[in-house]
């Protein structure tokens, strides 16, 4: 049966249809119509944030714990401008999104209207599809379509921009779900000659090492389970990049650690020595590869990825296999089926002698707490209670990848491509929408945390018991170590002057505020988190100036990492200065 | 420190596209974003109901980053098929120039002399001047202004090049 609906009243529909359960949004002239049909509208949950990048950030961090697509809802101009950062964010880390911002009416598009940006444009190149929808006609298959480009293939944002007229126009509405162009098909599985010539070589490696990313989060829990089958199977030590932790457990005898330019030594030297690697939903970014010259000189590289355009980008490959992880893994592992392995134990002899080294290992002060003890502390606290951990950008960020473990997927969100500060506490708010009773901690820095750090009311409104652990050094620790070791510690503009007093910042947002000065209060500073049923902020202070190693340096080689305790010289030639 | 260059070639892509609000945009916009080169595109509706456009680039680079263009442009949404017809084989490249020239005497009778040969058609005329209309690869119509420029050419105008598979084959 068909009846005229309002298009704000189609879009609504549609996304219940669609199963939206949270839509993280900021109401404006511009969507207003949609804002009155959500009014009183019991299937679909709204939150209110306190700035639109704290809406996209918040469905981020709702679609990295739940799987589910991230809903934002946000008006035109500012509003839509606000979201692109989230926009990008996601873009960059392959997260499911759906962006629906009211435009100006079409009447007036192109007039400088009041609040008029030019969303289409200027988001063309930091989601992986946008629409400007002319008709309310239109919409409810736009919005079907939207969510299939945001959820399959490599998931990425979409952005929906709809003009308050069409808002307002009335279309035919019909229950059943509209016809969809079916021109988005992104190939999932392998052919059966990749598969054969991938088994072929992972069954005569001698030095394989598996090389996992975000792709296995993204392809679903089961991606997960198959990549501990496959690994079982072959044998082969699996490291994992900042985006993929939580695909394998951290306590397993192969896991080498993450790699990269704060991976551990034996993870980067393993890369290095390797005779086999084998990608899988990880795209060699220059945070990974180091100098890429001197990436695994001596490997076959597998990459299987879903995106064809992430084959061959930086790093050429022997075999690539595009698809999805879930699928082309259950491909491998039937195809690997009764073989045998070569004999690895030299291999993994090897992998110890440079585990021996305890690359993670740092200095302790009697006079600071060591920051990556507080995360180990936390760690060791909260392991139990399986936590959802979300970061901002920084040394704390590198520090919590380091030293927390991570056993499950979707349980460790962190802005990894684009690098978003201000992302870890409304990513913190929309995993605990999306998972109540899970404890949700944004392990955070002084800087970072004051990027978004008014979504605290949010919290409160809505009654999220999150937990902000802050490691407060009192710097931009990331730029002043690169500082200190590109630019001879001279620390331009990098020190957090007058930082609020973050005790009395949770107490005016009605948040319990805790402060750690030294190591004899962490443990029970952070039972006292634990403990609390409510949001809590903790002021952890830390060594001022402790730098983040081991650390692969701009345009150095895998085999060339700073450890702690190495001596720094403080400058670089103009090569490595240029790079990022 | 100083800038180093890899070896270019020349590729010529034909880019199958949903025929939406944008969408030269977003390829053009791909190309600049991403650092590649854009020396000439086409573009027009190809199909009866205007749903389909058939576009035409030439670009150059060096080879890694042709395939990365290839693979960028496939991964669009609205971009239904990409043909390399440069990495294909043989095909057929061709390219409409309108050419002015100006002129008396000698000068004139030569221009028109030469436009015979290049198969050049005037398509307007003054006792002074010609507009000459060429089609051709683009090496032809480079050779042609060129000519053109010693007997008083005034201006140019390029279609940039459209090209298609030799052979029975349909894209």
């Amino acid at each position: 049966m068909s009846q005229e609906r309002s298009g704000a009243d189609i879009l609504v529909d549609s996304l219940t249809r669609l199963g939206v359960e949270v839509v993280f949004g900021y109401p404006g002239g511009a969507v207003l119509p949609i804002y009155d049909a959500l009014f009183e509208h019991s299937a679909i949950k709204h939150v209110l944030v306190r700035h639109e990048a704290g809406a996209a950030h918040a469905a981020e961090g709702y679609a990295r714990s739940t799987g589910k697509p991230g809903v934002v809802l946000v008006t035109s101009g500012p509003g839509a401008t606000n979201a692109v950062t989230g926009i990008a964010d996601a873009l960059m880390d392959s997260i499911p999104l759906v962006v629906i911002t009211g435009q100006v009416p079409t009447s007036v598009i192109g007039s400088d209207a009041f609040q008029e940006a030019d969303t289409v444009g200027i988001t063309r190149h930091c989601c992986k599809h946008n629409y400007l929808v002319k008709d309310p006609a239109d919409l409810a298959a736009v919005i079907d379509e939207a969510f299939q480009i945001a959820t399959t293939g490599r998931p990425g944002p979409v952005v929906v921009d709809i003009p308050k007229n069409v808002q307002i126009a009335t279309a035919p509405w019909s229950e059943a779900a509209p016809q969809r162009r079916n021109r988005y098909a992104p190939r999932t599985s392998g052919s059966a000659d990749e598969i054969t010539r991938a088994v072929e070589l992972m069954a005569a490696a001698k030095q394989p090492v598996l090389y996992t990313g975000g792709g296995v989060i993204n392809s679903g829990p089961k991606a997960s389970d198959l990549l501990r089958r496959l690994q079982a199977l072959t044998g082969a030590p699996l490291t994992s990049t900042l985006m993929g932790l939580g695909a394998f457990p951290a306590d397993h005898p192969d896991w080498l650690g993450m790699l990269g330019m704060h991976g551990t030594y034996e993870a980067n030297m393993a890369m290095n020595k390797a005779d086999l690697i084998v990608c899988v939903g990880a795209r060699f970014d220059d945070r990974v590869t180091g100098r890429l010259d001197a990436f695994a000189p001596d490997a076959t590289k597998i990459h299987i990825d879903i995106d064809r355009s992430s084959i061959n980008k930086t790093v050429p490959v022997d075999l690539p296999i595009v698809g999805d992880c879930a699928v082309i893994l259950e491909q491998l592992i039937t195809e690997w089926s009764a073989r045998k392995p070569q004999e690895l134990a030299e291999w993994k002899a090897r992998i110890d002698g440079w585990r021996a080294r305890k690359s993670l290992s740092y200095p302790r002060s009697a006079k600071a707490i060591a920051p990556q003890l507080a995360v180990e502390r936390l760690f060791a606290l909260t392991r139990e209670l399986d936590p959802i951990i979300t970061t901002e950008v920084g040394q704390h960020q590198m520090w919590a990848a380091q030293h927390f473990g991570f056993y499950a997927p979707n349980r460790w969100l962190t802005s990894g491509g684009l690098g978003t500060m201000g992302y870890g506490l409304p990513a913190a708010i929309g995993a605990q929408m999306g998972n109540p009773d899970k404890l949700v901690i944004d392990i955070a820095g002084d800087a970072s945390i004051q990027m978004n750090i008014q979504e605290m009311g949010t919290a409160t409104q809505y009654r999220l018991p999150v937990k902000v652990f802050t490691l407060n050094n009192e710097f931009m620790g990331m730029v002043r170590q690169w500082q200190e070791l590109t630019y001879e510690s001279r620390y331009s503009n990098s020190y957090s002057d007058s930082l609020p007093d973050f005790v009395k910042l949770a107490e005016a947002y009605g948040w319990k505020g805790i402060r750690i000065e030294n190591e004899d209060q962490l443990d029970a500073g952070i039972k006292a988190m634990i403990e609390h049923q409510g949001p809590v902020f903790v002021d952890c202070l830390v060594a001022k100036e402790d730098n983040c190693f081991p650390m692969i340096p701009s345009g150095a080689a895998h085999t060339e990492m700073l450890l702690y305790g190495d001596t720094v010289e403080g400058t670089m030639d103009d090569e490595a200065k240029a790079l990022v | 420190m100083k800038i180093t260059k890899e070896a270019e070639e020349r590729h010529v892509l034909t880019v199958i596209v949903d025929n939406e609000a944008g969408i030269l945009a977003k390829i053009a916009g791909l190309f600049t974003a991403r650092g590649y080169n854009i020396d000439s595109l086409t573009v027009a509706d190809i199909t009866e109901n205007h749903a389909v456009s058939r576009i035409t680039i030439v670009t150059h680079g060096p080879p890694a980053q042709i395939d990365q263009i290839h693979a960028q442009l496939e991964r669009l949404v609205p971009v239904h098929k990409v043909i390399d017809l440069t990495e294909f084989g043989p095909h057929v490249e061709r390219e409409l120039a309108l050419v002015k020239v100006t002129g008396t005497g000698d000068a004139r009778v030569e221009a028109l002399r030469l436009a015979d040969i290049f198969r050049a058609k005037p398509v307007d005329t003054t006792t002074s001047s010609f507009i000459f209309e060429l089609t051709g690869a683009p090496d032809k119509i480079d050779t042609f202004i060129g000519l053109m420029r010693e007997l008083g050419l005034v201006e140019v105008g390029r279609t940039g090049v459209v090209g298609m598979a030799r052979g029975t084959q349909g894209v």
